[in-house]
């Protein structure tokens, strides 16, 4: 960088990237969230459970030597089947969006009291050798955990975009989510198109919660604290929409690591919960 | 579930003896000198049924699902909190100013929030939850916390039983009567009734009288105030305060699970669910296994909405009222006068009792009404016809304050009603329809007329509601299926409901919405001649209609719109050989000049 460039300034731009790198996995927890909601009516709030459960199996394989991202190859398919699970009976009970809520807020419980029996409620951090690839970029310290869990959010943003838009599938997800009744008349098998999407976002739940174990210290009460902020990334961005949570996400991350910067760490959660209220307030719609 | 027991009144004060009493009972538990952890966890059980159950006043009786409960809560903690450290108050001083922090706060996020059509059910949830952890933040950071929290070490505990821990006790104790009191007074008052309607159908409960707005808001303020004491009372419990344990989802989330578990359609519901949910965590922590009760709650919450939705008070009263249904059914008490009741001003047709001038309403741009004057006259039955599309529902609409008129006026007796919200244009004399019927789901076909009498009606107590309802019913024709729920009804009979709530404010205008729509030609005329008792008791009536047999038999005169403007006006059989009018209904002329 140039000699006169004031600290403050690479500061805040350090600051700047690292809430992109944080918004990036608000995004990817918000996508499955999203699509669920969206096209589902079902708020999965155990999705944050899966994501934690995920990152626990993901620090396990590498406590035996399993690469993280190699493990993906088996916590993928894993929470794909347990989404596909969840969704099939939630469609037996036909539950509505508020008590999916409920449910899988139990659900949720259970899974942290799960995690807690077999990992303690010890903090833990996976050690891999991504850890220590971190390098400089024009004056900013760049993790490569971090820039793996931006590759992965954008890639696959783009891919659930385009899978919703131009295939035959997406269509017909879209279609029911309007009209449930219309599309079932046109011979759409909403069954399997909607066990299909409930596993795919459990599935992107797990590579979120791969991508926290690599970045961040797992505890089972963490579980929680992710839940507002991934929220309100997925209302600014709007219901059942792939790009809308990522570009949420990257802005409320950057807004709070601003804050941060500016003034305390303990005010960043004003930030995205204000801004949560603010669009609950002035545009209802969009929840329902 | 008061509101929905029927016509018998039991003595009606069984119930609130019965709590006090029970709380005065309750009361001499400390003299028995039991150790002093049961104290303790017969203050948690205490603490949690006043949490619970206040939550349960604007939440469980209106839907409005509130996840900010801790919010609530938590500043009456930190108002206690504060007044004891920082200035030094006597603690028994702080609760009443704990009650009027949470309560102000509530209000304050009651007004805006109340205020956004659509926040409901689940974004009202989150909504609320944001504003826990908004409150949390500032809190944490400003001086009233800091960040290390609030020790109350050196605040006296004031002496009321023998020891510390039973002075709790007795503190929550009369909280807790204190609360169930409350809550069963507004079970079973107009208020409560207004909110049961709310949890059913808003809109509805809105055209039909009640205040929604206001009745939403004051819940909330005597749901917040009584959280505020709790938060008040727990703040020299715990003794050492924190954000991170106040400002928690853990509050909220309890308090659901206890109502829901319990049932929160009941006043008592939610301190069944709060004994219930104290004591299992409580044995769990106790025999250490903390971890398993946490799942053993998951399971229990998940298996509470798959298998009892309604809850365990609920379920325990049906069954109980199998047993007893074994016995002969009582008669209906105090058979009601079965004749048509005497209206006020019958007064003579002619004088102009409802004037609409330029009324329009656009839906983002489209022209629904696009400014029409419409004349109703006293005593008359007019007729609102048109094609699909032409307006007419959406005059009805417009009239009682469903929607909000985009220009015009509607002036009734002498009254201007646009932009008037429903329930005062219910108020005023005015009610309605629904062309697809829109009963109260959860109670009773009496009770869904009651609520018509006691808010359009201005009668005030439910008791003296139900008899009022009960002679609409008997002239509808519905007083075998007083007690039955709505959807034991069938259409013509739902019809039949609509009208008998329509009747039961003892309006001066009703709006009929499509009554006769999807009935059978001898249902058609029961309902015929059932509309002309309505105008021979003293009613005006407006009805929109397609059936032709039924206008013309019934209307002295009709308007016909087309496209949301006034096309004719004049007698039926007059009106329907007009050219323009058979054009725009069955568009023929067109066709055929177009062919000629």
């Amino acid at each position: 960088m140039s000699g006169f460039t004031m600290p403050s300034a690479t500061l805040l731009a350090q600051s700047i990237l690292s809430g992109v790198f944080v918004g990036a996995l608000y995004g990817l927890l918000g996508l499955g969230l999203s699509l669920s909601w969206g096209l589902l009516r079902l708020i999965n709030l155990a999705h944050f459970a899966f994501a934690f459960l995920a990152a626990y199996l993901c620090y396990q394989m590498a406590q035996m030597g399993v690469d993280p991202l190699l493990s993906l190859g088996l916590i993928v398919p894993l929470f794909f089947a347990i989404g596909a699970g969840l969704h099939w009976g939630m469609m037996k009970f036909q539950i509505t969006p508020f008590n999916s809520l409920l449910v899988t807020f139990g659900l949720t419980g259970i899974v942290e009291a799960l995690i807690q029996t077999i990992w303690t409620a010890d903090f833990r951090k996976l050690e891999s050798s991504y850890g220590e690839h971190n390098f400089k970029v024009a004056g900013l310290y760049v993790p490569l955990p971090e820039l793996i869990t931006l590759g992965l959010a954008v890639s696959l943003s783009f891919v659930v975009w385009a899978v919703l838009r131009y295939t035959d599938l997406g269509k017909a997800l879209r279609a029911s989510a309007e009209d449930s009744a219309v599309a079932a008349a046109f011979g759409i098998n909403e069954k399997r198109n909607a066990l299909l999407l409930a596993g795919t976002c459990s599935a992107l739940a797990s590579i979120a919660g791969v991508c926290l174990a690599l970045g961040f210290t797992l505890a089972p009460s963490q579980i929680y604290a992710w839940i507002g902020v991934v929220f309100a990334a997925v209302m600014l961005g709007g219901l059942g929409r792939a790009l809308a949570p990522l570009i949420a996400g990257i802005v409320i991350g950057v807004s709070e690591a601003v804050t941060m910067a500016v003034t305390a760490p303990s005010w960043a959660p004003l930030v995205s919960f204000t801004l949560l209220i603010a669009i609950l307030l002035f545009r209802p719609g969009r929840a329902a | 579930m008061a509101a929905a027991v029927g016509p018998r009144e039991p003595s009606r004060w069984r119930i609130p003896l019965a709590i006090v009493a029970l709380g005065a009972a309750l009361a001499f538990v400390p003299a028995l000198g039991l150790p002093a952890f049961y104290d303790s966890l017969l203050y948690l059980i205490l603490h949690w049924i006043v949490l619970a159950t206040s939550w349960n006043i604007l939440s469980g009786y209106t839907g409005y699902f509130s996840f900010g409960h801790g919010a609530f809560f938590g500043a009456g903690i930190y108002t206690s909190a504060t007044l004891m450290s920082r200035w030094d108050w006597p603690f028994l001083w702080t609760l009443p100013v704990a009650a009027a922090v949470a309560c102000v706060l509530g209000v304050v996020v009651g007004a805006i929030v109340f205020r956004v059509k659509g926040i409901r059910g689940e974004v009202f949830a989150l909504l609320t939850l944001a504003v826990t952890f908004v409150l949390g933040t500032i809190i944490v950071n400003t001086p009233i916390d800091g960040g290390n929290g609030v020790s109350l070490a050196a605040v006296a505990i004031p002496k009321f039983g023998p020891t510390p821990s039973s002075t709790f006790y007795l503190l929550a104790l009369i909280a807790a009567t204190a609360t169930l009191l409350v809550a069963w007074a507004i079970a079973v008052s107009k208020l409560g009734a207004g909110l049961f309607a709310i949890h059913d159908d808003e809109d509805a409960a809105e055209v039909m009288g009640v205040p929604t707005y206001r009745y939403k808001l004051v819940a909330l303020a005597i749901s917040c105030s009584l959280a505020g004491v709790a938060g008040g009372i727990h703040a020299l419990f715990l003794n050492y305060v924190t954000v991170g344990e106040v400002f928690t989802i853990t509050v909220p989330l309890t308090v659901v699970l206890m109502s829901v578990l319990g049932g929160t359609r009941h006043w008592a519901g939610p301190a069944v669910g709060a004994v219930v949910i104290t004591l299992l965590l409580y044995s769990f922590t106790a025999a250490d296994y903390a971890v398993a009760g946490k799942a053993m709650i998951g399971v229990i919450l998940i298996a509470a909405i798959l298998f009892m939705p309604d809850g365990i008070l609920p379920r325990l009263q049906r069954l109980w009222q199998r047993r007893r249904s074994d016995r002969p059914a009582p008669p209906l008490a105090r058979a009601p006068l079965p004749t048509v009741p005497a209206h006020g001003s019958a007064a003579a047709v002619g004088g102009v009792l409802l004037q609409a001038r330029g009324l329009a309403k656009s839906f983002r741009g489209v022209k629904a009404l696009a400014g029409v004057d419409v004349e109703v006259r006293r005593g008359e039955i007019l007729g609102l016809l048109g094609p699909n599309g032409s307006g007419k529902s959406t005059f009805i609409n417009v009239v009682s304050g469903h929607f909000l008129p985009s220009g015009g006026s509607v002036v009734f007796e002498g009254k201007e009603l646009a932009g008037r919200a429903a329930h005062r244009i219910a108020s005023a004399g005015i009610s309605r329809t629904y062309q697809i019927p829109r009963p109260f789901a959860h109670q009773t076909v009496l009770d869904n007329v009651a609520l018509a009498a006691m808010f359009g009606g201005g009668i005030n107590t439910p008791a003296a509601a139900r008899r009022e309802a009960m002679s609409w019913l008997v002239f509808a024709g519905l007083q075998d299926k007083a007690l039955d729920r709505p959807d034991a009804l069938n259409l013509h009979q739902r019809k039949f409901l609509e009208l008998a709530r329509a009747l039961a404010s003892r309006p001066r205008l009703v709006l009929l919405d499509e009554v006769l729509c999807g009935l059978t030609p001898s249902e058609i005329d029961d309902a015929v001649a059932l509309v002309r008792r309505i105008r021979d008791q003293g009613s005006t009536v407006v009805f929109v209609e397609h059936v032709m047999r039924a206008v013309m038999a019934l209307t002295d005169r009709v308007v016909v719109f087309d496209h949301g403007e006034l096309l004719a006006e004049g007698l039926a059989s007059e009106v329907m050989q007009r050219p323009e009018v058979m054009r725009a209904y069955l568009g023929q002329a067109d066709v055929d000049s177009g062919h000629a």
